[in-house]
């Protein structure tokens, strides 16, 4: 009796540490989300999008430089990665057969775990020194680097979750395989696809050490693509290390802006991608 | 419909399907090609400081770029000891979280907390640098600090002067931030193992426990091994987060609560400052050691989880 007495105490306080466990992982999540909220929408106003930022002890000023910044660097590193990694993933799922697939598959696993501050590196000794000046149009480069093997590897799933006789199908009605895939099982596998090009947007929009040194900052307005340019993650983390009260509000009202648009991008893929099912 | 039709439009499709797949394939080696392209420039840009620093480069201790001393041995040590701090905060946690969700919760009730999981992998590190920085700094400073040095303040661990910043903070936020990894890859280990492996172990007479430590999870050893070695990987790695709550020292301390710095925060931090050719050699040679040691972690942690997708692993007796 004593023994079963003691398996059955031991499954439970072990069952009940797994619960624990949750529990503490979910407490530091409440507690950033509740204050990156709460000290955010203490600094938030208007003047937060429409304004460019003030000196030190000027009080007032905002981030509309950085949050156009984001938004530009943004589109330009999807412009630049998303028909890389669709079209790669795309040779993955539909005509890849050998070595070179399993190569290139495996490559691509590998490049989304290189830390983003080693393609920052990269960028800056490729790009930057041989132009001699820091640019969005590098800044965008390093984002679509950190882009490109996600979207790869989440086009191919989305791809082959597509049922091969829509396939067979369209090629025993004569279509060519290009057209078969472009009319296809581009147009099936079309909700997945968005859902991989919004997770991958939402990762690189927040990255803040591939722009330290390829996109470096700006305080004003940038008036060409190949000048030094805002971003929002980049003043975040200086404005949060600066010595100066009203930087720090300032950084957490732009950590809770950056949130929003990470979080509404990444809750938006998953709606997709759950609508589909 | 004539043969010359047949002909000229038979050739028009096999030339749309070759410039389609010729395209596709393009795009396919220009992932290789880069792959290779950052190995090797990051080589040949890190050149001038391996020819001038050699071994020392690893061993060294002392980092003074005013005197050309350029030791990474503090940064290596602080690499090291933030990510080890972190696994062993992070893994028990995020292997207890994948248990929970894989084998006790309700459907219902698995859906929002993976939800809630993921969410935790997509804010931006930058975020948790501000909230790190701001919150959880002053809470070690303020709270665990005295407390750990009150009572195991014996250990060379927990001694000397707690700022908040330093070491323990990295190692925690690193340990916070690599959760959702360790979870999201144990838990799908976990529910790819076949569901006869759980029914033999429960005709048994096994409790649901027992199930779970003795049938379930060596079932996916391997698997839960990868995802540790990936999460590994990313608190190596991972910059912004660590770059703000590590103190930002040069020097090795054997006491979790010294400041120190990372790999990834020396170059964060003095890149941009790097004003002559071998300090930037330098760093740039600290950038390739870290990106070999994840590209190799990242290999050996995605053959280990592709075992557990691709069958059975053999139990050992």
């Amino acid at each position: 009796m004593s023994r079963f007495r003691r398996r059955k105490l031991v499954n439970y306080v072990m069952l009940g540490l797994a619960g624990v466990c949750t529990a503490i992982v979910l407490v530091p999540l409440v507690s950033l989300l509740a204050l990156v909220i709460s000290r955010g929408l203490a600094g938030l106003n208007l003047e937060f999008f429409t304004q460019l930022p003030k000196p030190v002890g000027e009080p007032g000023g905002g981030m509309a430089n950085a949050i156009v910044g984001t938004l530009t660097m943004v589109t330009m590193a999807c412009i630049l990665g998303l028909p890389v990694g669709i079209l790669a993933g795309t040779y993955l799922s539909e005509f890849g057969r050998g070595p070179l697939a399993g190569t290139v598959r495996f490559m691509s696993d590998v490049l989304t775990g290189v830390p983003s501050i080693v393609v920052g590196i990269f960028v800056n000794v490729v790009v930057v020194i041989r132009t001699g000046h820091f640019s969005a149009y590098a800044g965008a480069l390093a984002l679509a680097i950190i882009m490109i093997p996600l979207v790869t590897r989440t086009t191919e799933e989305m791809l082959r979750m597509v049922p091969n006789s829509l396939r067979e199908a369209s090629l025993a009605l004569g279509a060519t395989r290009a057209r078969t895939v472009g009319s296809i099982v581009y147009r099936s596998a079309s909700a997945g696809l968005i859902t991989g090009s919004l997770l991958a947007v939402a990762r690189v929009a927040g990255e803040t050490a591939p722009l330290l040194f390829t996109a470096l900052n700006n305080r004003f307005w940038h008036h060409t693509l190949s000048e030094p340019i805002a971003s929002l993650p980049v003043y975040i983390y200086r404005y949060a290390i600066s010595p100066y009260k009203d930087w720090q509000q300032q950084a957490w009202t732009a950590a809770l802006v950056l949130v929003l648009m990470v979080l509404t991008t990444s809750v938006a893929a998953r709606i997709a991608v759950s609508l589909r099912k | 419909m004539t043969f010359e039709d047949r002909k000229g439009r038979g050739r028009y499709s096999s030339r749309s399907d070759r410039l389609f797949t010729g395209l596709t394939l393009v795009m396919v080696v220009a992932i290789l090609f880069l792959a290779g392209l950052m190995v090797l420039q990051l080589l040949v840009a890190s050149i001038p400081a391996m020819q001038a620093l050699g071994w020392h480069f690893l061993v060294g201790m002392d980092w003074d770029p005013v005197h050309e001393h350029f030791g990474a041995l503090p940064f290596i040590y602080g690499t090291l000891a933030s990510s080890l701090l972190a696994l062993i905060l992070a893994a028990p946690l995020g292997i207890g979280v994948a248990i929970f969700l894989a084998e006790l919760a309700p459907p219902w009730f698995r859906a929002p907390v993976s939800f809630m999981v993921e969410l935790l992998a997509a804010i931006p590190s930058v975020v948790y640098g501000v909230w790190g920085l701001f919150v959880m700094a002053p809470w070690l400073r303020n709270m665990v600090q005295p407390w750990l040095s009150e009572h195991l303040g014996f250990l060379p661990f927990f001694q000397g002067p707690g700022f908040g910043v330093g070491i323990l903070a990295a190692g925690l936020i690193l340990a916070i931030m690599v959760v959702p990894t360790i979870t999201a890859v144990s838990r799908d280990v976990l529910m790819a193992v076949p569901n006869h492996q759980r029914e033999a172990m429960l005709a048994l007479g096994a409790t649901k426990w027992e199930t779970t430590w003795k049938a379930v999870i060596p079932y996916g050893r391997s698997g839960i091994v990868g995802a540790i070695i990936l999460a590994l990987g990313r608190a190596l790695g991972e910059t912004m987060a660590a770059t703000m709550v590590i103190g930002n020292s040069l020097d090795i301390s054997i006491s979790l609560f010294a400041p120190a710095n990372t790999m990834a925060s020396i170059i964060a931090n003095s890149y941009a400052e790097a004003t002559y050719g071998l300090h930037a050699a330098a760093l740039i040679e600290i950038a390739l050691i870290l990106f070999v040691i994840t590209l190799i972690l990242n290999i050996v942690a995605r053959l280990l989880v592709r075992r557990v997708a691709i069958g059975p692993v053999r139990m050992e007796a």
